[in-house]
């Protein structure tokens, strides 16, 4: 059975082609058109994978630009898919954590991969990938840079949960000569302190792994493991676990 | 389900505002209330109309911003934003406002609204002990004392309990209606409950509000309940106030292909178990003991509320619950955190949604709604 599974995010589009002996993996900026970065990835593993459409047994679209992907395709959301696909990768994992481009999200799950509970982040960008790509604006910075760039041993603490006051925060502090590697550590810390208080709501239960496009950030990881008192895993493919998950369902698996 | 037509009860609302537009001039007399606190037979003994001013809509909030903070809930906003800007008819016609201390933004906005006309404020006991009890039934009779004196007539006992043997008919008629949906699949969708239980709020007849109401149930009853077209996932759905206008979440599950059965809210099952008791030597008394029993958020502790979700939860065969709690609610925002206790040891998946009345966060409130369908399917 070949399946697809695509996950259309608000920043980045991840899209996964299972076939009985491979794995394809593929993401791309999302852009402003979330039904043409569909298409654009679900053709370029087809041709990775040197199939074609007809070959393909079944797909399933996740994220938020779910609805405006009509190619005919089921949708589930983002939550299931997620629980799904780090079930998949670690069977072991009870409590996850994705933080991605607008949203960061906790779920607990069961043994069996089942959705136990989950909670969101309200409306603003504080605790999301969006925060930290504000902020590496303001510091000249590319928002991949920023994990190598991190000194924790002098972080400074950034008290502003909004993303608009928490960059006037930061232009405060580089005007008073803080050390950037410091107040990048204190970024990672903001982030990493807004999750974990949404994950304690929900009641933390190891293991819990770390996915989303954020989890590619080790300076991010080590801020949650810090705020939870505990291990974080970070699977190779973090930032496809939805996709991935996707795909297995669409699978019906 | 059946196409239940509720178009007659969508229209109690417009046709009230011709009626008392009809009928002011011969000296009709309305009250505007604000809240299901506020005890409705004492304006119907005076042979006035009450009418719900509790804000729904969305359309006056950035006006009552120019006075009130952007930090208050939508309904409190939303219902002084009418008064503000003249745009609600019931509001102008009303002789006498009453609002009710359910909360501090209330209160504190009841103060400043009497600039714009007079409001009588009961201060309501939160909690019920024998001092506050008596404290309520003094507030009672001093509702009582304003409307004869602002209405200039006279409420006899015998006009109270008329009146209170109309409203008790009117919510047992109510309940029947509500109770209907315990069947699978529910004979009457959320948002047309919804439209049934808000609307009649606003009638200008109370007879002929229940014998609309005994015709919908009479219909009800006659649908055929087929037990296998039930296939959509039962929401109980409680929390804050939802009106017309601010319905979002009901539509959105509705769209999502699960169905609103039941609704633990203001407008909604919470206040349709209380009767006033007909034995009860005083009437005010008897009101007394019945409004005080209402379990909002805003008494504490609030144990019935509990209670009766437990209760609801199994009579509706409730598949989860979302508790919607409209932004700066801090009551039911906090008592979510005694609801989540008690769906979970349901074992039913939960939500809490914090929102207000804008479309803004549609998208990601679908999100979580479609989430938590899919756990009722796991």
């Amino acid at each position: 059975m070949i399946t697809v599974g695509l996950d259309i995010g608000s920043v980045a589009s991840k899209g996964v082609l299972l076939s009985p002996d491979k794995k394809f993996f593929i993401v791309l900026p999302t852009g402003w058109s979330p039904r043409d970065v569909g298409k654009q990835i679900l053709s370029n593993l087809l041709m990775q994978a040197g199939i074609e459409q007809e070959d393909v047994d079944a797909m399933l679209v996740t994220g938020y630009g779910r609805v405006s992907f009509n190619g005919a395709a089921r949708t589930v959301t983002e939550i299931s898919c997620h629980a799904r696909g780090v079930a998949a990768l670690c069977p072991e994992a009870r409590t996850i954590i994705d933080i991605g481009g607008q949203d960061s999200k906790v779920i607990s799950i069961n043994e069996n991969g089942k959705v136990l509970d989950f909670a969101m982040n309200d409306k603003c960008a504080a605790g999301t990938g969006r925060f930290l790509q504000v902020m590496a604006n303001t510091l000249g910075m590319d928002v991949g840079e920023l994990a190598a760039s991190e000194d924790p041993s002098v972080t400074v603490a950034i008290n502003s949960m909004c993303t608009v006051f928490a960059e006037s925060e930061i232009i405060g502090l580089l005007a008073r000569g803080s050390p950037k590697g410091g107040i990048i550590a204190g970024l990672h810390q903001s982030v990493g302190k807004r999750v974990a208080t949404l994950a304690r709501r929900l009641g933390v239960k190891e293991k819990i792994v770390f996915t989303g496009g954020v989890a590619q950030n080790a300076g991010v990881r080590r801020a949650l493991e810090e705020e939870l008192q505990s291990r974080v895993f970070v699977p190779a493919e973090c930032q496809f676990t939805g996709a991935l998950g996707a795909a297995l369902l669409a699978a019906g698996s | 389900m059946a196409d239940i037509n509720v178009d007659q009860f969508a229209n109690i609302r417009s046709v009230a505002l011709e009626k008392i537009l009809d009928k002011k001039k011969e000296g009709l007399k309305v009250v505007g209330i604000y809240c299901t606190f506020c005890p409705q037979e004492l304006v119907l003994a005076a042979g006035a109309i009450p009418v719900g001013l509790c804000g729904t809509r969305e359309d006056p909030i950035p006006a009552a911003e120019e006075v009130l903070p952007r930090n208050l809930c939508p309904l409190i906003k939303s219902s002084y934003g009418f008064a503000l800007t003249d745009t609600c008819p019931f509001f102008a016609f009303s002789d006498l406002i009453v609002g009710e201390t359910t909360c501090d933004g209330k209160k504190k906005m009841f103060e400043i609204m009497q600039d714009l006309k007079p409001v009588h404020v009961m201060q309501l006991p939160h909690q019920k002990s024998p001092f506050s009890f008596d404290l309520w039934v003094k507030e009672i009779r001093r509702l009582r004392s304003r409307i004869e004196e602002v209405l200039e007539v006279t409420i006899t006992d015998e006009d109270i309990w008329k009146a209170i043997d109309l409203v008790n008919r009117e919510k047992e008629l109510l309940k029947e209606i509500c109770d209907l949906n315990q069947m699978s699949p529910p004979p009457i969708r959320g948002i047309d409950l919804l439209t049934v239980t808000w609307s009649s709020g606003f009638s200008h007849d109370k007879e002929e509000v229940i014998q609309m109401m005994e015709a919908l149930k009479n219909k009800l009853e006659s649908i055929k309940i087929e037990p296998e077209a039930a296939q959509k996932p039962r929401i109980l759905l409680t929390g804050c106030p939802v009106g017309l206008g601010s319905e979002k979440v009901i539509r959105l599950v509705d769209e999502l292909g699960a169905t609103v059965v039941a609704m633990e809210n203001c407008s909604g099952y919470k206040t349709l178990e209380l009767r006033t008791d007909r034995n009860n030597d005083d009437p005010i008394v008897a009101l007394a003991e019945k409004y005080v029993n209402i379990p909002c958020s805003c008494m504490s502790p609030n144990p019935y509320r509990m209670e009766l979700l437990g209760r609801m939860i199994d009579d509706f065969k409730a598949d989860a619950v979302i508790d919607l709690t409209w932004q700066a609610c801090h009551t039911y925002n906090i008592e979510s955190y005694e609801v989540k206790k008690l769906v979970k040891e349901k074992g039913l998946p939960f939500l809490h949604l914090e929102s207000d009345y804008s479309s803004s966060d549609e998208e990601s409130l679908k999100v979580r709604i479609e989430a938590m369908l899919e756990m009722t399917k796991q």
